[in-house]
C-alpha cells in the first residue's frame, strides 16, 4: 500500500474534495450572476470562458488528479490538448471569408493581372 | 491464462490496465465534442444574423450544481473503497446515480418546454447546435448511469472476489464521470449564457 492510501491521505483528500466543490458551487454563480451584466460580447465571451476554464481546471486537477499522475498519461493529455487547439482555431480561418476579406485580397490580385 | 496488469501497474507506462484505456478514450472524447464546439464558433461568428433563443438558466444553473455535486459523490465513494468502507461506497454510489437520474429529469423538463414552445433541432442553427451537444452529452449522463448502475448492482460482486480491481473499475468510471462534469461546465456558458 502506498503513502497515497493510507488513511490519513485519503482523508485530507476528502478535505479537498469539498474545498473544490465549493469553489465550483461559487464560480458557477459567479458566472450567472456575470451573464445579467450587461458587458460587451467580447467580454462576456472572454469572462466565461476564463470562469469555465479555472472550474473545468480544478476539476482535472483534484477530481481527475492530474496534480499527480503519470507521464503517460501526460503525453497522452498535451498530444489531445494540442489537436484540440487546432480545432479551435479552424473557425478562425474561414471567419477572414465571412468578413469578405479573403475574396477582396483574391479580386485585388486578379484585378493586377487585367 | 490471467490477464496481467489489471491491478497492479505495467512497469513502462505505471498504468494500470484500463486507466491508459479510460484516457486514451477521453482523449478522442475530447475531440468528439471538440469538433461540436468548433463547428458551434464557425456557425455563429459566420452568421450575422444568428438567433438566440433564450433557454432556460436557472434550470441549467440547477443542473451545473447537481453535475458537480455528483462528481463530488464520485470521488467520496471511490475513497470509500479505498479504505475497505463498502458502506461509504453504496451511500455515495446511489447518491451519484439518484443526481444523474436528477439530471436527466431535469433536461427532459428543458426539453419538452422547448417543444412545447416550437423550439425543435431543425427550427434553426441555434436549436439545432444545442439539441446536438446537450443531446449528445445527455447520452453521455445515461451511459454513466448504467455503468455506476451495474457496479451497485451485478457488478458489486467483484468486491468480494477482487476488491483491488473493483476499486480500480471505480477509479475508472470517476474519471468518465468528470470528464462528462467537465464538458458540462464548458457547455452551460457556451449555450445559455452568451
Amino acid at each position: 500500500m502506498s503513502a497515497h492510501d493510507s488513511s490519513e491521505a485519503i482523508q485530507e483528500e476528502t478535505r479537498k474534495y469539498i474545498l473544490v466543490f465549493a469553489a465550483l458551487a461559487a464560480l458557477t454563480i459567479i458566472t450567472v450572476a456575470v451573464s445579467y451584466l450587461d458587458l460587451s460580447i467580447g467580454l462576456a465571451v472572454t469572462l466565461a470562458m476564463v470562469v469555465a476554464s479555472v472550474k473545468g481546471t480544478l476539476v482535472a486537477a483534484y477530481f481527475m488528479h492530474l496534480l499527480d499522475e503519470r507521464k503517460t498519461i501526460y503525453a497522452i493529455l498535451a498530444l489531445t490538448m494540442f489537436f484540440l487547439v487546432v480545432l479551435m482555431i479552424l473557425p478562425a480561418g474561414a471567419f477572414g471569408d465571412h468578413n469578405g476579406a479573403s475574396t477582396e485580397v483574391a479580386r485585388e490580385a486578379d484585378g493586377e493581372h487585367h | 491464462m490471467e490477464i496481467p496488469y489489471t491491478v497492479e501497474p505495467r512497469p513502462d507506462t505505471g498504468l494500470y490496465n484500463a486507466k491508459l484505456g479510460i484516457w486514451l478514450f477521453l482523449a478522442s472524447e475530447v475531440m468528439l465534442f471538440g469538433a461540436l464546439f468548433s463547428t458551434y464558433i464557425l456557425l455563429r461568428t459566420g452568421n450575422p444574423n444568428w438567433v438566440q433563443h433564450p433557454m432556460n438558466v436557472p434550470m441549467a444553473t440547477l443542473n451545473t450544481m447537481i453535475l458537480i455535486s455528483s462528481s463530488v459523490t464520485v470521488v467520496l465513494a471511490w475513497a470509500g473503497l479505498r479504505l475497505k468502507n463498502y458502506a461509504q461506497f453504496r451511500k455515495y454510489g446511489i447518491l451519484t446515480l439518484l443526481l444523474a437520474t436528477g439530471f436527466m429529469v431535469v433536461k427532459g423538463f428543458e426539453y419538452s418546454a422547448e417543444f412545447s414552445a416550437g423550439l425543435f433541432p431543425w427550427t434553426d442553427n441555434y436549436m439545432a447546435v444545442y439539441f446536438t451537444m446537450t443531446g449528445l452529452h445527455g447520452l453521455h449522463v445515461l451511459g454513466g448511469m448504467v455503468v455506476i448502475g451495474y457496479f451497485l448492482g451485478p457488478g458489486a460482486k467483484m468486491w468480494e472476489s477482487d476488491p483491488a480491481r473493483f476499486t480500480n473499475r471505480i477509479e475508472v468510471f470517476g474519471l468518465y464521470w468528470h470528464f462528462v462534469d467537465l464538458v458540462w461546465i464548458f457547455l452551460f456558458p457556451s449555450l445559455y449564457l452568451l
